[in-house]
């Protein structure tokens, strides 16, 4: 905004005598400069101070033993990725957070398109059924974690009682106790809670189709069928994909979740990278190990999310530069 | 020029910035007092209370010392000692658990050495102060030590027709069996938070291990001894005859009524392996503050037959008043008076914890808390939990792997293993 405003009144003052145009574009320049720090320099700031610096210093604690405090002193170069890297719980860590990516997109994918399908017809209780799916969503994860922890406790919760009550039995150890179900259960709960999420962005992509080209497709005789398989879902994609991709970097970084309904047990069944690294660092003390998963945790989600950028959304980006330009 | 104002609003900024820097800087005292900081962990009363008064005590006999207290939730204290040791200011006066983690605070140049500014007290609190010891050296003075134990429901037991609290394992099988016929689950264990399964192991190796070879193990980090499988063994045998509450591998320790303490408090189970802590944390997960009340009981961890260890030996744990390394020489003054037989009786008659200082123990008015003191004294030696005398790194090993056994996903060899392992980075 301020250099366009500069840009204009440059261009206003164009007719004005050739010689002190000069010394008046550079005070102009100059000011858009301070204009442009003052504006950028805050945030700027905290960037460097809370995302860049951290990155940094985890960076270097990876590179030594260190027990959290004392002098950063026992310099062991790569032997904490390696150690990582070696750890089965870390590698068990990592394929649970894949598994959550992959289950995420498969499962909800559809779920959550076919509630917005139906959501965007007129139906009665509309506003209503739309707030329901929602609301999981708006509650803080702590307070949801703890709500299904205690539902789903063995015997006592409500999860078990229920099924008791019509003569079925949940697992010995209960669902979050059994290390064969524990993810799983875990997964339901973050659909349940992240669900509504996907449909509220699915809904407003749909809203953003116009109704000329549905009227049309109707005027040709498709069928409802048809008409969201090939007008409708097809127009939404981006909405999906950028879905997709929130969906994807939240899996990686799965944290909240597990640590209030599992702490990543039973048996380290549903830790994932970064209950792994909060647990070797905070728990164990050993911060260049952590450090060193934490570093592997960030390549691993910036190298997917550039090549997610890179084969999926510059499509998308590419679309909407030409859209604008036109 | 439209450029001053902006400016002057940058200058304004930096200035008020500068100015909220130095408010928070007033460690100094004005009236040329010496402040100690102290931060301890009893923030309900009575033990708030008489710390405030023990404090105000000592600055009426010191006129120029002025003790700024912090009283502070348990879980809190921890965290913000964790970051005070990354940081290096530390308070002046703190609670140090022992074993590795104080010997790593050491190392790291963090506490200061109390063995000959506490010279007396360190020989009046006697065999107790060893797991606060490096090199002969004493860097905090333990003022409660606990032991851990069976706690148990006596209704409970006499339902299932249970008359003697047992003593070997052969008499403790019998009574999960009797518990299991009465419809009763025997035993509560969170294994949801790890350590409360580890102190299993842990007992089983004080019975199965010699003194000898578990002090060897504190220092040397070698768990080649046989008497460690055997207690692996004597886990798995105990973990085979499904004893445990349902759903144990997911219960935490004592936060909520479904925890493992919660679950024994409110009568679902009939015992639970804990330590000295326990009546105080049942009290807090019961509706009338009661706990299990007059049903509570008390027995020691039963016998292994052909073990190595001391009958009588005992397993727990405490805390101690710690001086940070540049804490002024009033800190060392004060941890002395808390050390001393006037607020020890205090603490000990508030049965805020199991007073060290031999000539406070009578005071101790609860009967729980009291019987635990006399089995304290008569044992021979009370080993530190494993995972405080080994380190965080090697007792997290060793409490995963323990866990995994319970999962019935180790072996006995692999705990050693895992346990070995960790140990050897550290060495």
């Amino acid at each position: 905004m301020t250099v366009s405003t500069g840009g204009t009144t440059g261009a206003a003052t164009s007719s004005a005598p050739v010689a002190p145009r000069p010394t008046r574009r550079r005070g102009q320049r100059a000011r858009t400069a301070l204009e442009v720090l003052f504006f950028v320099g805050p945030a700027l700031a905290l960037f460097l101070v809370f995302v860049v610096w951290p990155i940094v210093k985890a960076v270097q604690f990876s590179l030594y033993r260190w027990k959290g405090f004392g002098p950063l002193q026992d310099f062991v170069g790569l032997d904490n990725f390696r150690n990582v890297l070696q750890n089965d719980v870390f590698v068990d860590a990592f394929t649970h957070n894949m598994v959550i990516v992959v289950l995420s997109i498969l499962v909800q994918l559809p779920l959550g398109l076919a509630i917005a399908l139906l959501l965007n017809r007129r139906m009665r209780g509309q506003g209503l059924l739309r707030t329901i799916i929602f609301v999981p969503y708006v509650l803080s994860e702590v307070i949801a974690g703890v709500v299904w922890f205690q539902l789903l406790q063995p015997q006592y919760g409500v999860a078990d009682s229920l099924l008791d009550s019509v003569g079925l039995h949940g697992p010995e150890q209960g669902w979050l106790g059994t290390p064969d179900y524990a993810l799983y259960t875990v997964f339901v709960v973050l659909t349940w809670k992240y669900l509504g999420l996907a449909v509220l962005l699915f809904l407003a992509g749909l809203q953003g189709i116009p109704d000329d080209v549905v009227e049309a497709a109707q005027m040709d005789g498709a069928s409802w069928w048809q008409i969201q398989w090939r007008i409708t879902i097809p127009l939404i994609g981006p909405t999906i994909r950028i879905w997709a991709f929130l969906s994807m970097i939240g899996s990686i970084q799965l944290f909240d979740m597990v640590w209030i309904l599992t702490g990543g047990g039973p048996a380290n069944s549903t830790t994932s990278m970064a209950t792994f690294l909060v647990t070797e660092g905070t728990k164990r003390q050993n911060y260049g190990i952590a450090a060193a998963a934490s570093v592997i945790l960030f390549v691993v989600a910036l190298v997917m999310a550039l090549v997610y950028q890179l084969l999926v959304l510059r499509r998308d980006s590419h679309a909407l530069a030409a859209g604008g330009l036109r | 020029m439209k450029r001053t104002p902006l400016i002057r609003a940058l200058a304004v900024g930096a200035t008020l910035s500068l100015v909220a820097a130095c408010g928070s800087d007033g460690d100094e005292s004005s009236d040329g007092k010496t402040t100690i900081s102290w931060w301890h962990n009893s923030n309900n009363d009575p033990g708030k209370a008489y710390y405030e008064q023990v404090a105000k005590d000592f600055e009426a006999d010191n006129p120029d010392v002025d003790i700024k207290i912090d009283a502070q939730l348990h879980e809190d204290m921890l965290t913000k000692l964790d970051a005070a040791f990354q940081s290096g200011d530390v308070p002046d006066i703190y609670m140090e658990r022992g074993g590795g983690e104080l010997a790593d605070h050491v190392e790291a140049g963090l506490t200061r050495d109390l063995s000959e500014s506490s010279a007396d007290l360190i020989s009046d609190i006697g065999g107790s102060v060893a797991g606060w010891q490096t090199d002969d050296k004493t860097y905090a003075l333990p003022f409660s030590v606990g032991v851990v134990g069976f706690w148990y429901n006596t209704e409970l037991f006499e339902q299932a027709g249970i008359t003697e609290a047992p003593t070997t394992w052969d008499d403790m099988y019998a009574a999960i069996d009797q518990l299991k016929a009465a419809g009763i689950e025997p035993i509560a264990v969170g294994a949801g938070d790890g350590w409360p399964a580890a102190h299993y192991w842990y007992y089983f190796s004080v019975r199965e291990c010699s003194e000898e070879v578990l002090t060897d193990a504190v220092t040397s980090l070698d768990f080649s001894d046989e008497c460690f499988l055997r207690a692996g063994e004597d886990l798995e045998e105990l973990i085979a005859a499904e004893p445990f509450n349902r759903g144990f591998l997911s219960t935490p320790a004592q936060e909520g009524p479904t925890s493992a303490s919660g679950l024994l408090a409110t009568g679902k189970v009939a015992m639970e392996l804990q330590g000295h802590w326990e009546p105080g944390v049942m009290q807090g997960l019961t509706e009338d503050e009661q706990g299990l009340g007059d049903k509570t009981g008390w027995f020691a961890f039963p016998t292994v037959e052909g073990g190595e260890g001391d009958p009588t030996a005992a397993l727990g744990g405490g805390d101690a008043w710690a001086v940070s390394a540049d804490a002024p020489d009033e800190a060392v003054d004060f941890v002395n008076y808390l050390l001393s037989e006037e607020v020890q009786k205090g603490f000990a008659e508030r049965d805020m914890g199991l007073p060290t200082i031999p000539a406070a123990t009578g005071s101790v008015t609860d009967p729980a808390l009291a019987s635990l003191i006399e089995v304290r004294d008569s044992a021979p030696y009370v080993q530190l939990y494993f995972d405080t005398a080994f380190g965080a790194s090697v007792g997290g090993a060793m409490n995963d792997t323990i866990e995994l056994m319970f999962a019935g996903e180790a072996t006995p060899e692999d705990i050693v293993e895992a346990t070995q392992t960790a140990a050897d980075a550290e060495k």
